[in-house]
């Protein structure tokens, strides 16, 4: 009974929070229903059926894919390969830190208008600086080519910071003794140094954070809101900025519902198969 | 041949002094012990030894070569260390062939998949996997090759830590505490397999630990060292019952040796908490002198005379064949502590007031700064006690 009474608030707050909306969001995409509409009728999985014809959310899905693709490799390469540099200096350590660690703590909102600012085809610095150097310049965020790539850079500078803290905190809980029984074994250039040592102790960490920015990276929506409206055309149209326009601007929810549970079953299906490989691969004792 | 050298090392760590001037021979072949308790800079020395610490002064021989600014790899030693630092990742197997493959096979050949394309690869990883099975069964841990080291117990580390360094046939072993982190009964059987590795090996062995028992067992010789000095280097014996500093006197034996504050009445006699020893010495009438007598030195005698202390027993701890015995003596604020045979000390109580005499060869005076005062001549010999007390 006591027990009951102490898991209740919690219990409660999970089921109203959580696995109500949820559910709610499973009957929506098997309706026809418009937001504010006083009816509904159901319709079965036609929504699904539309969503999956619809050119609109396969190009937004196949971007999701590539923007996720450029984001998660990039940002854990890079950002292994700045706490690496920063651990192995000796001075302003704190001083990088805080310096790569600030994008991932600032309002990302923000940030994009600054990035528009950058990327403006005639005023902005990145021309600019293309210009000076004889390089070719774009139209960045208006061309179908360059629309993503360059979204997918910034979703790279946004998350590197926090890869970087966690590859930190990693590399700080690497016992000494390992890198000096590597010297004394005879692995003491670099790169002997990170393939015997830091790489396969950094294992569980970076198989965290690939599945934590892998996660991040699904969810992208401020910046291509800001910056591109998933435009031009359906260039850089991603699966959440999709789901949003049809929910909340078009105002077809039982459609954005069906969105909604597919993104859903992609990030279930995306964190099962990464928990199972961390499982297996990496755990040492 | 492979003596090794330390010539007038000296090192800080910032402006704290770890190691003052140390100057030490180790013979080819020798078991050599750094024992000092932690703090004390012997680790240091050891892995300046090896290479993986750079002194601020001073040079490191090894064989016929000063090997100052030679990484390790090509100093020809392996290290065992405190927590073995077995690769987590690898298995045992793995873990015992990294350093053959290091050295045997080039960076191509290393390569995952593609290195067995590269000519030669598999014969030389042939001739490795071999070696590491060999050395693996000389062992006794053949049967654990394809296990990952945290599926073993800290017994079996330890040996796969062994196996990692004997595997490549160094001219020098270097160990690092390596029994630390065992339990009591594991470490006085890995006491014994190290001993026996030693034998085996034929090779030099420099070994660090604060654990006396482990130093006075292993070693061939021992070097004591306090506060980044080297205080003596004596075989295990001489150690015990001849040494250079009461500091050593204090830090080696257990029960603690008895320390007596006394003052030289004439030649050859001193006066200490109430009772007059004689003494083999010829320190001026006059100094003040700290006494040393090894708890097992008493024995029960009828009382009376020089060299005989009385107490009252205040406790006594059985260790089965021997007692620890406790005794309250007028004028000395801590216990004096005696060890007798059991056997020969049957009817000992608490309260009962004992007396107890010492030979004379076996008080050793210090100055007061701590320095040994030696009588010259041959009685000052002191007989050898046997080495059953470190066994506890």
């Amino acid at each position: 009974m006591l027990a009951c009474a102490l898991a209740g608030p919690a219990v409660l707050l999970l089921f109203s929070l959580f696995f109500v909306p949820v559910i709610a969001v499973f009957v929506i995409s098997l309706t026809d229903w418009q937001f504010g509409a006083p009816t509904f009728a159901f319709v079965g999985i036609a929504n699904f059926r539309e969503v999956l014809a619809d050119e609109g959310f396969r190009a937004s899905l196949l971007n999701t894919i590539v923007y996720v693709l450029i984001v998660v490799p990039g940002t854990v390469i890079l950002g292994l390969a700045i706490a690496v540099l920063i651990e192995s200096g000796r001075s302003l350590r704190a001083l990088y830190r805080a310096l790569h660690f600030l994008p991932f703590m600032a309002t990302i909102a923000a940030m994009a208008i600054a990035w528009e600012a950058l990327l403006h085809p005639t005023i902005g610095l990145v021309n600019q600086t293309f210009l000076a150097m004889g390089l070719p310049t774009a139209n960045w965020l208006r061309d179908e080519v360059t629309a993503l790539p360059v979204l997918a850079i910034i979703g790279i500078w946004q998350n590197l910071g926090f890869a970087m803290v966690l590859f930190l905190a990693g590399l700080k809980s690497i016992p000494r003794d390992l890198y000096d029984a590597a010297e004394i074994d005879g692995a003491d250039r670099w790169l002997d140094r990170l393939c015997t040592v830091t790489l396969p102790m950094l294992n569980p960490v970076s198989m965290f954070v690939v599945i934590v920015v892998a996660l991040r990276a699904f969810e992208a929506f401020d910046t291509i809101k800001v910056l591109t409206q998933g435009g031009p055309g359906h260039a850089s149209d991603v699966l959440l900025y999709t789901l949003y326009r049809e929910s909340f601007e078009y105002l077809r929810t039982g459609y954005g519902a069906s969105v909604a549970v597919i993104f859903l079953a992609i990030v279930v299906a995306l964190t099962l198969i990464q928990a199972r490989a961390m499982d297996k691969r990496v755990h040492y004792q | 041949m492979s003596n090794i050298h330390l010539h007038q090392i000296t090192k800080s760590f910032g402006p704290t002094p770890v190691l003052r001037d140390v100057s030490l021979v180790i013979k080819d072949g020798e078991f050599l012990t750094l024992l000092g308790p932690s703090g004390c800079g012997k680790s240091t020395l050891l892995r300046i030894l090896a290479g993986l610490e750079v002194q601020d002064s001073g040079s490191v021989w090894i064989g016929e070569r000063p090997v100052d600014g030679v990484r390790p790899k090509l100093r020809d030693i392996a290290m065992v260390f405190q927590s073995y630092a077995l690769y987590p990742h690898m298995t045992v197997g793995a873990n015992m062939a990294l350093p053959l493959r290091m050295r045997r096979l080039n960076a191509w050949q290393r390569l995952p998949i593609l290195g067995w394309v590269v000519p030669g690869t598999r014969r030389v990883a042939a001739e490795i996997e071999a070696e590491v099975s060999r050395t693996a069964k000389a062992l006794d841990i053949g049967h654990l090759l394809s296990r990952k080291p945290g599926q073993l117990s800290g017994g079996q580390r330890q040996r796969v830590a062994v196996g990692r360094a004997m595997v490549r046939h160094p001219a020098v072993f270097l160990m690092d505490e390596p029994l630390s982190n065992l339990d009591a009964k594991l470490r006085v059987q890995m006491r014994a397999e190290i001993k026996d590795l030693h034998r085996r090996l034929g090779v030099t062995f420099v070994y660090v630990t604060h654990d006396q028992a482990e130093a006075m067992t292993l070693s061939d010789r021992v070097a004591v060292m306090l506060e980044g000095e080297l205080i003596q280097v004596a075989p295990p014996q001489e150690i015990y019952a001849n040494p250079d500093d009461c500091r050593v006197a204090e830090f080696v034996g257990s029960p603690k040796i008895n320390l007596l504050d006394s003052v030289v009445r004439e030649r050859g006699s001193v006066d200490a908490v109430g009772t007059r020893f004689q003494l083999l010495s010829d320190a001026e009438p006059g100094t003040a002198l700290t006494l040393g007598i090894r708890p097992e030195a008493f024995h029960l005698s009828d009382g009376g005379g020089v060299n005989t202390l009385t107490g009252a027993v205040r406790l006594i701890e059985h260790m089965g064949s021997d007692l620890f015995v406790h005794l309250d003596l007028a004028g000395l604020d801590h216990a004096l502590i005696v060890r007798l045979t059991a056997d020969r000390a049957p009817h000992i109580a608490p309260g009962q007031t004992l007396h107890l005499s010492v030979k004379p060869d076996r008080v050793l005076a210090f100055s007061r700064d701590g320095k040994r005062l030696r009588a010259a001549g041959p009685a000052e010999m002191c007989k050898v006690p046997s080495l059953r007390q470190f066994a506890l």
